[in-house]
């Protein structure tokens, strides 16, 4: 049993299916083409093809990123009741959990990588080669910090799922370490993905001590929908055993989460318009317009009526327990979340600009051209890592398989 | 063979005799680049792909992506670059244009005031400094920025950022023009990954041009709405091209980079005022060397009601607002 047998057989695993799989994978590809399309002409015209301009200097790519650090951050929801709390329930789909950190952390990087002006000279971050401001810019330090956690989603999984390639327990006193340090780092990722945005005097929208906090509570609510989805496609398309515990579990942690985070806006909310002073622009231009500008208002009081009718799913226990409203309570909060996190918070932020002048932004076809294949390489990367774990944790690899063999002979 | 030759002959030479890290550096890339060949391919076809509308051949494109940051650049690295910026400009706009690397000059801190009631709204400062600095003309790059304001009123969301200056002075307005501040506490040098710009020793934040990835965390960070970035490549017509140029001023720039006023470098570190203020036909601006007692920024600081934008925010801009109004004295 060698690791490059490990590789391969894993590898294969994810690679293999029937028809609907190979349906899935084509048409992930197709998109990752169009994004090769739409990004290739960004690279030749510039980025003049997207809707970004100086007043809003950062739209739908940084957005999704934003919003994906938070999805990956939420993998540590699944690993502290698996190795804190013992439940054994969860343990089973503590993989599942970090490989959707993976593909999170893929999707979260190839949003920024298309976002950079100069992707070309990407090297000039390397320390020692380059030049890594560090520790002073917050972009460096979510630079290592997402490194870092994709690092950990990976190196921990890999450890367990070979031991159990083969045939043996791994010994938790060796990784227990490094599972508690990817605990605090999911904490971490999507704290500094905040303060990317908190840090600056320039824009008042984000410069709020809150806006951390807030980031973990909606990501704790769209973390856990996504994650509440997936285990049911997985429970639909495998034999993995999944129960029905996560899942209340992850739902009831979807509630409070979206309570605190429902809460948290109240709060941003009271302190703006109480007494409206000029720092309160760009809110009054998000949930009431400015100056006749309003572009954002239909957007974030959808987000509110979705993770609104949410939570009043998920707060009852018997809507929170028929899987047909849990499952509608995921997709709301999950698109009301992007909503209010993606673009009401990003766009908002640089609308008015310092100079106070509103300008409005949306993204072009283009721009989406080049999302969607991002999207479709979280789904690709996903599809691949879970395949190939379901197929070590069930045996159906490695010292097993060559068991398996044997007594088929016999 | 020449001294400089001589030089880069016994350097290659030494290569484990090296003095010092930034030599190391230098040495390491340069192995890296004829090691990785295949790597290197993909990123300079990037590279190359990205410059292909823009005039630059395979082996300036190579070049390019392997310049070092401008602090570590030697003499023989800074004018390798120079001298692909000056083919560059051949190739794209068929001018010769000359492109030096002008260092600060010393005892100088520079520092800029505009008398308000001065300034009438005429924009002559914006189509000086366009035409000074190669600023894009179609993507309508412009460093400076004017501002319409209302009598009695500081407020900038109350301001008209787009008046017909043919009309000026309109009755019951005052105007506004903000461009870099040149912060001693600027944001934007904090949040650059990179380090693509930072406060050199004149006081001026310059930005490196060829070192930045167009991640534009400095325009989220500028409160003063400073940095511009070129969306796509410069145009510039080329009858209306500056052909005297600094590496690290207005030297024709890519796309995907990110600019700002600069206070000229090119004229103000030979001694010369900024073009805005050349171009400015009221007198309204006043720069000057802050280091220098009889400067006309030192009086005005010292006997004029000066004002900066946003003080509250810490950033000790070197950009000061007045007007001829007499100081209230007790």
């Amino acid at each position: 049993m060698t690791f490059f047998g490990f590789i391969k057989e894993g590898l294969k695993a994810g690679f293999s299916g029937g028809i609907l799989f190979w349906v899935w994978m084509l048409f992930l590809l197709f998109l990752i083409a169009v994004t090769g399309w739409n990004y290739t002409a960004q690279i030749t015209e510039g980025m003049v093809i997207t809707g970004m301009s100086d007043q809003v200097s950062w739209g739908f790519y940084i957005a999704n990123f934003a919003f994906f650090v938070g999805i990956a951050a939420a993998a540590v929801l699944l690993v502290v009741p698996a190795y804190i709390f013992h439940r054994k329930d969860v343990k089973a789909v503590v993989l599942i959990g970090e490989g959707l950190a993976v593909a999170a952390v893929v999707v979260a990087m190839g949003f920024v990588a298309v976002d950079i002006g100069r992707i070309d000279r990407a090297w000039h971050v390397i320390p020692f080669l380059g030049k890594f401001n560090f520790p002073s810019s917050m972009l460096a330090w979510d630079i290592v910090v997402l490194n870092g956690y994709l690092f950990l989603n990976l190196l921990i999984p890999m450890y367990i799922l070979w031991n159990h390639y083969n045939g043996r327990e791994p010994d938790i006193r060796k990784y227990f370490a490094l599972v508690v340090l990817a605990m605090f780092w999911a904490i971490s990722i999507h704290t500094v993905t905040a303060f990317l945005f908190s840090s600056n005097i320039s824009r008042p929208f984000w410069h709020t001590a809150i806006l951390a906090p807030r980031f973990i509570a909606s990501a704790f609510v769209a973390g856990p929908a996504l994650m509440i989805i997936v285990l049911q496609v997985l429970r639909k398309f495998t034999d993995y055993p999944i129960k029905q515990s996560i899942i209340d579990m992850l739902a009831l942690i979807m509630a409070i989460s979206m309570q605190i985070s429902l809460y948290f806006v109240g709060a941003e909310l009271f302190t703006d318009f109480y007494n409206e002073t000029e720092h309160a622009a760009s809110m009054h231009y998000l949930f009431l317009g400015l100056d006749g500008f309003d572009n954002l208002k239909i957007w974030i009081w959808s987000a509110v009526v979705l993770n609104v009718t949410a939570l009043i799913l998920l707060m009852f226990h018997k809507t929170r327990k028929n899987m047909f409203t849990l499952n509608i309570a995921c997709v709301l909060g999950f698109i009301g979340i992007w909503i209010e996190k993606g673009m009401g918070l990003v766009v908002t932020g640089f609308i008015p600009t310092p100079l106070g002048e509103i300008f409005e932004y949306s993204p072009t076809l283009k721009e989406l051209g080049v999302s969607v294949g991002i999207y479709a390489m979280g789904c690709l990367v996903f599809t691949i890592l879970a395949k190939a774990a379901i197929a070590i944790e069930m045996g159906q690899t490695g010292v097993y398989k060559k068991s398996q063999a044997v007594e088929n002979v016999l | 063979m020449d001294d400089k030759e001589k030089k880069s002959l016994q350097e290659s030479k030494d290569e484990t005799n090296l003095p010092s890290p930034d030599l190391a550096r230098r040495h390491f890339l340069k192995k890296l680049g004829l090691a990785g060949a295949t790597g290197v391919a993909a990123g300079s076809g990037v590279s190359y792909a990205a410059t292909q509308a823009s005039g630059s051949s395979f082996m300036d494109a190579m070049g390019d992506f392997f310049q070092d940051h401008y602090t570590r650049m030697d003499d023989e690295e800074m004018q390798d670059a120079l001298d692909r910026i000056k083919r560059k400009a051949k190739r794209k706009f068929g001018v010769d244009i000359s492109c030096e690397d002008i260092k600060p000059m010393p005892d100088t801190y520079f520092g800029y005031a505009l008398n308000l009631s001065k300034c009438r709204g005429y924009r002559e400062c914006v189509a000086g400094c366009v035409k000074e600095n190669n600023q894009g003309r179609d993507s309508q790059v412009q460093y400076i920025r004017v501002l319409e304001m209302n009598e009695g009123d500081h407020n900038l969301e109350h301001s008209n950022h787009y008046f017909d200056q043919d009309f000026v002075p309109t009755e019951g307005k005052w105007y506004l023009p903000v461009q870099c501040q040149q912060c001693d506490n600027a944001p934007c040098v904090k949040a650059c990954p990179v380090e693509a710009t930072w406060k050199d020793d004149d006081g001026i934040v310059v930005i490196d041009y060829s070192w930045c990835i167009g991640c534009r965390m400095c325009m989220a960070a500028c409160p003063y709405w400073a940095r511009h970035f070129n969306w796509t490549e410069p145009q510039i017509p080329v009858e209306e091209l500056n052909p005297v140029t600094n590496y690290i001023g207005n030297r024709p720039r890519p796309k995907g980079v990110v600019e700002k006023c600069h206070f000229c470098t090119q004229r103000t570190r030979k001694g010369r005022q900024p073009a805005c203020m050349e171009a400015c036909p009221t007198g309204a601006r006043v720069f000057g060397n802050l280091l220098d007692p009889n400067s006309e920024i030192r009086y005005i600081l010292e006997n004029k009601t000066v004002y900066r934008l946003k003080e509250e925010l810490g950033t000790e801009p070197k950009f000061w607002y007045f007007t001829d109004e007499a100081r209230a004295r007790t």
